[in-house]
């Protein structure tokens, strides 16, 4: 095989330098200028445009004018002939029409309902109860087998026997037959209930009206059975669900027929517009609903279709509310009656958001009605059922807070004072104190916290439970702030009370509510004490494992209002109430929300011991809950906020206490990749910053320290497991030893980093998928020359030995058939060998001779050097032999190559190729 | 399916009053061509009077139910023997109501002993091989106007008051007040008024209003009067609040009331019960005659 002697070109890299830069002209200001024209001109377009589109479509004029005074080849794109702009011309007035068309509708939608989004809808309150009223039963039941664990048994056997009975009462209406459903869960009675949801709308669907109206009616029914009262509040939920449906489709039904096939009713339909037939098939409902003989029912199926009455007249609702409300009045049983007003409100606020004369009678009405709920039946009742008045009155407030929501809602000040006034006056009304307190704005009772605090006082003991009324005024003072003066006085007159309750559950639930207010307006010794205390009430039984929720809210909220960790930290309490939280997966979910807060909150880099001692303890919490089942996702989350930590610890000019900082990270961090690789970028960027500070002379003692930086590296490297993270580390950090005149131990980096090679797998996994690594080893190698060409050689070692090495592990790897990568490679070399032949290198690094000055253009270093280059050039001759020799192949290859977006020019070659060989 | 026969009345609620027009459409649908002897149209109006086999006994309600009283009786023919086209014919009908001599329009009522209907019937006579079709469609008579006056009327209900108790001693103590806004009452209007339970030693269980119609029919023999209820409609259920109002508000169902009517020979009255169930097992009833118009 013939050998090419190779000749480096010898380059002036600084005469090319200055003949590649471009000339400066000066200018003056009234100058031609080559760009000025375009600049003026695409102004012009702009201009036109919008007057395109006021003019809605109307095109051209101006743009042909314009494009005439000017010639320029990139006008006729700006101009609005080009598909572009002319779509977007037509698009114009469609897209305005569309955008007018919405704003309206949005108007009419606000006509249409005076209640805003500010308003709080049913549905919200909806999932709340059917979870509570669940939840209050089963612990109440809980309560029993506390007490007497021989009626525990009786009791939950006859509620289940209940269920069953009322059940079967739902059967009756359909005729002949009689399912019977035993011991059924409250899981089972409500899907039972969407059964008979569902059994409506399909009885509705297949025209058997009368079968859909016995459904309704039969449900509302079950509203009128009080046992299992605890259960009641869900099952008005249930219920109403069926109604609301059941109110759907008689008004969409009626609403149908008045729709003709020419003109669609409007949504502000006056009871003209609707026909004859319309209104006799309301009526019809009317007086079939007017006819049902009980009254619960009776009131309930009414309201649902309270709507229907717009049919009829126009005044129908307005003489229709009082009507029903005044007809609550009938029901004898105050908790059957607070609901149904409460459904009344619900439907009026849906219905006619504006009679609000209705919800104000309603909750007079309620008042007037009040002093039953401690009458003789209610207690007989409750005797009969077990049930404790502290666990029957907690049924009342959805229904009263739903009822005093719907008053207050936009209510003048005026009325709510009135009301207040009002519930004031009667006797036992922590309950009413508890709606009014969870309903009205919070401003209005954050002005009055004093006294409410009065009134909480003056409660009755044996009722409703204070701690509640202490959680409803501490939620609206989270919200609202009372007046300066009496904050003090509000927080002390709370705490007294929260105290001293007994129950942990009543007393965290209550606690959490105020830790808003205290860190709010207090400072931390005020926030200290809260902390200390809610540590002294959940130690005691482990009882902060049932309260971990509530725990870790106070935590967040702490954390919300100290944003200065210093100060955070130096609440003495706080550390030992992160201790509380002891399952671990809670533990660290805090962890995350301190550090979180930390990356978001702190500004400086700091190096104050006390932060930095409880974040490493944070951070460490965080780390040691890394196992073989955390999710990589996970992992990256942790790495992330523990190296937001790293990255703000700085100990200023003490670099010694830095690097011993980031040695006791890395071995308290050790499981978590990402935080290794930022350990060792920090410990490059703290040689570098010695450097800096040195201004590139070390001293002996500086020499040391940059040393001690670049061992750490060498030593951590390894432990990575990702091959690239590792490679582009050795070659970073051999970088920066060089900077810092440690040549031997970048030798080490790089001797590392070449005997790492061929350890390169051909695949590699990337976010999950595996793919070929070529090009990135491809990526790292030509990284690689480039830094080789200024690393001086080892005076022991030959000429060029790093170069030689990796020629030698680049010939040794097993290179994907057929690929060029290799050459690619080789061409790179080449591209090397020729910078080194250079008399002087196109860089350095400062303080380091490299071989140019090194061996100073000696002629055997340049012979070793060109016999290289020979080898190499061999190599690629070889390659180009073995491509032409298979001309099929080297076809193939060209086609495909040619496919490529930026190759196109081999198109041509791949088309003329077949033709030669065949001549 | 061959061919239909309806009856389509124009007002939607098929109400009409003495003097009016009642007209509408006959609809006669077949997917073919259909062959008839003529197509007529009956109007009727007819009250039916059964005597009670409680008043009179089991055989005679059955044999000797009055015969019904005619009101109204017309028949014209539409159509004359012919043929009618396939799809849809509609032929449109006008009666007059109007009255022979000195006879009453009386409103439509559907009682227990006294029915009083009004019927339009179809009857499309067809060759011997096919069956005759007829259909019958009901409609609504109410009667001229009235005059109106309130006539209002407070009540007391306690133990005192009341009759046919057994033994005094062994009810509760209890009052009951409240008012009747009027016993005079416009049919198409509620009854309405109020009950307040001032006291009552024993818990209220419920308060319901009984609609009661009183029938009377006239015969030779002598009459026979007899109430029934017409509907129950519960006005508080479970223990009310002492002192508080508990609105009285009942409608009057259609169909089944009309105005008080009194011919000679028959009646119709209306009252109205307020029955109070106290706990355990006390009965209480106030009875009110109602006079019910329409103006």
């Amino acid at each position: 095989m013939a050998v090419f002697p190779w000749h480096s070109r010898n380059r002036n890299y600084k005469a090319e330098f200055a003949s590649c830069r471009l000339e400066a002209v000066p200018l003056e200001f009234g100058d031609y200028h080559p760009l000025k024209p375009i600049t003026k001109f695409s102004s012009q377009v702009t201009e036109s445009k919008t007057k395109k589109v006021n003019r809605k479509g109307s095109t051209s004029s101006t743009s042909s004018s314009s494009s005439s005074s000017v010639v320029d080849p990139l006008s006729s794109v700006l101009d609005g002939t080009d598909p572009l702009s002319m779509f977007a011309a037509t698009a114009d007035p469609a897209a305005l029409a569309a955008a007018m068309d919405s704003s309206r509708r949005k108007r009419d939608r606000d006509d249409n309902s005076v209640v805003g989004s500010d308003f709080e809808p049913w549905t919200n309150k909806r999932g709340e109860i059917l979870a509570r009223y669940t939840t209050t039963e089963k612990l109440s039941i809980n309560l029993f087998m506390g007490s007497e664990k021989g009626k525990a048994g009786t009791a939950t056997l006859a509620m289940s026997e209940k269920v069953r009975t009322r059940l079967e009462e739902l059967d009756d209406f359909e005729e002949g037959s009689q399912k019977e459903l035993l011991n059924l869960t409250q899981q089972d009675y409500v899907n039972r209930i969407e059964e008979l949801n569902q059994s409506l709308k399909d009885a509705w669907a297949s025209d058997q009206k009368v079968k859909a109206l016995k459904i309704v009616i039969q449900c509302s029914k079950l509203l009128s059975d009080t046992s299992v009262i605890q259960f009641y509040p869900s099952k008005f939920v249930l219920i109403t669900d069926i109604l609301d449906t059941f109110g759907k489709l008689v008004y969409e039904r009626i609403f149908s027929m008045c729709v003709d096939s020419r003109s669609v009713l409007p949504d502000h339909f006056s009871p003209e517009n609707a026909n004859d037939t319309a209104k006799e098939t309301c009526l019809n409902w009317f007086f079939k609903i007017a006819s049902i003989r009980e009254l619960i029912p009776r009131f309930y199926v009414e309201a649902s279709i309270l709507k229907c009455n717009k049919f009829l007249s126009k005044t129908g609702i307005s003489e229709c509310l009082p009507r029903l409300t005044c007809m609550i009045r009938g029901i004898g049983d105050p908790l059957v009656s607070v609901y149904a007003r409460a459904y009344l409100c619900r439907v009026g606020m849906e219905v006619a958001p504006h009679l609000k004369e209705t919800l104000n009678k309603n909750f007079f009405d309620f008042l007037l009605t009040f002093k039953q709920i401690h009458g003789d039946t209610v207690q007989n009742q409750l005797v009969v059922q077990g049930v404790e008045l502290p666990s029957y009155l907690p049924l009342y407030p959805p229904a009263m807070d739903w009822i005093f929501q719907c008053i207050s809602y936009h209510a003048p000040e005026a009325l709510l004072t009135e009301m207040m006034e009002r519930c004031k006056k009667l006797g036992n009304n922590a309950l009413l104190l508890n709606s009014v307190m969870s309903a009205f704005r919070a401003e209005f009772i954050a002005t009055r916290s004093m006294d409410f605090i009065g009134m909480i006082k003056e409660c009755d003991e044996s009722g409703f439970p204070k701690h509640l009324l202490f959680r409803s005024l501490g939620l609206n003072l989270a919200l609202a702030d009372p007046p300066e003066s009496d904050r003090l006085q509000i927080l002390n007159e709370a705490w007294k009370v929260i105290t001293k309750l007994k129950n942990p559950q009543d007393y965290i639930n209550c606690a959490e509510v105020w830790v808003e207010y205290t860190c709010k307006h207090f400072t931390k010794r005020e926030v200290n004490t809260v902390l200390a205390d809610v540590i002294k009430h959940m130690t005691p039984d482990r009882a902060f494992e049932d309260s971990y929720p509530q725990l870790q809210l106070i935590i967040k909220k702490v954390i919300a209002h100290f944003h200065d960790f210093s100060v955070l930290f130096s609440v003495e309490k706080f550390l030992p109430f992160l201790d509380m939280f002891q399952k671990e997966s809670v533990r660290v979910e805090v962890c995350k929300c301190i550090m979180d807060a930390f990356i978001k909150h702190q500004q400086e880099p700091t190096k104050d011991p006390v932060i930095l001692n409880a974040l490493l303890h944070v951070c460490k919490t965080m780390h040691d809950s890394v196992n073989a089942l955390t999710l990589e996702d996970e992992k990256r989350m942790l790495s992330y906020l523990i190296n937001g930590f790293i990255k703000m610890v700085s100990f200023g000019r003490d670099f010694e206490q830095q690097l011993s900082f980031y040695v006791e990270s890395r071995s308290m961090f050790c499981n978590l990749e990402p935080v290794l690789v930022q350990l060792i970028h920090s410990v490059n960027r703290l040689a570098m910053e010695t450097r800096k500070v040195m201004k590139g002379n070390h001293s002996r003692k500086t020499a040391a320290f940059v040393r001690a930086c670049v061992a750490y590296c060498f030593i951590t490297i390894p432990s990575l497991a990702g091959i690239f993270t590792r490679l582009n580390l050795y070659l970073h950090s051999g970088q920066v030893a060089l900077a810092n005149q440690c040549l031997s131990q970048a030798d080490a980096f790089f001797k590392a980093a070449i005997s790492l090679v061929p350890e390169v797998p051909k695949m590699i996994n990337i976010d999950g998928k595996m793919r070929p690594s070529e090009s990135f080893l491809l990526e790292f190698l030509c990284n690689f020359f480039s830094t080789l060409l200024i690393v001086p050689d080892h005076p022991e070692h030959g000429v060029l030995f790093l170069v030689r090495e990796l020629l030698n592990v680049i010939q040794d790897y097993t290179w994907e058939d057929n690929s060029d990568e290799k050459i690619r490679i080789y061409t790179c070399v080449l591209h090397l060998l020729s910078a080194m032949s250079q008399e002087t290198y196109l860089y350095h690094i400062d303080k380091v001779d490299s071989n140019d000055s090194l061996y100073g253009g000696d002629s055997k270093f340049l012979a070793e050097n060109n016999k290289l280059c020979e080898t190499v050039m061999a190599q690629i001759l070889e390659h180009l032999k073995t491509l032409a020799k298979d001309e099929v192949k080297t076809l193939e290859y060209i086609k495909k190559q040619s496919k490529q977006p930026d190759m196109t020019h081999l198109t041509e070659l791949a088309l003329r190729l077949p033709l030669q060989t065949r001549t | 399916m061959g061919t239909a026969l309806d009856i389509k009345i124009k007002r939607a609620n098929k109400v009409y009053h003495a003097g009016e027009v009642l007209s509408g459409v006959v609809v006669i649908s077949s997917k073919d061509s259909v062959q008839h002897q003529g197509v007529s149209l009956t109007m009727e109006g007819t009250v039916n009077l059964q005597l009670s086999a409680k008043s009179v006994g089991v055989f005679e309600a059955f044999y000797n139910s009055v015969k019904p009283i005619q009101i109204i009786n017309s028949t014209i023919e539409m159509v004359k023997p012919g043929k009618f086209p396939s799809g849809k014919t509609e032929i449109p009908f006008e009666f007059p109501l109007h009255l022979k001599g000195n006879k009453v329009l009386y409103e439509t009522y559907h009682g227990v002993f006294v029915n009083i209907q009004y019927t339009l019937r179809c009857d499309m006579k067809r060759s011997l091989l096919a069956k005759d079709l007829t259909k019958t469609c009901e409609f609504i008579v109410h009667s001229a106007k009235g005059k109106f006056t309130p006539s209002p009327v407070d009540f007391t209900i306690t133990p005192e008051t009341l009759q046919n108790v057994k033994e005094r001693a062994l009810l509760p103590k209890f009052l009951l007040r409240g008012h009747l806004n009027s016993t005079n009452c416009v049919i198409t209007q509620p009854l309405t008024g109020e009950l307040v339970v001032e006291s009552s030693e024993a818990a209220i269980r419920s308060v319901e209003l009984q609609l009661v119609r009183v029938e009377t029919c006239g015969c030779a023999e002598g009459y026979a009067r007899d109430a029934t209820e017409i509907q129950n409609i519960q006005i508080a259920d479970g223990d009310v609040c002492r002192g508080l109002s508990v609105p009285i508000y009942m409608v009057f169902p259609r169909l089944f009331t009309c105005p008080t009517l009194e011919t000679t020979n028959f009646k119709v009255e209306f009252e109205v019960n307020i029955v109070v169930l106290l706990h355990p097992d006390h009965l209480i009833t106030e009875n009110f005659p109602l006079k019910l118009c329409r103006i």
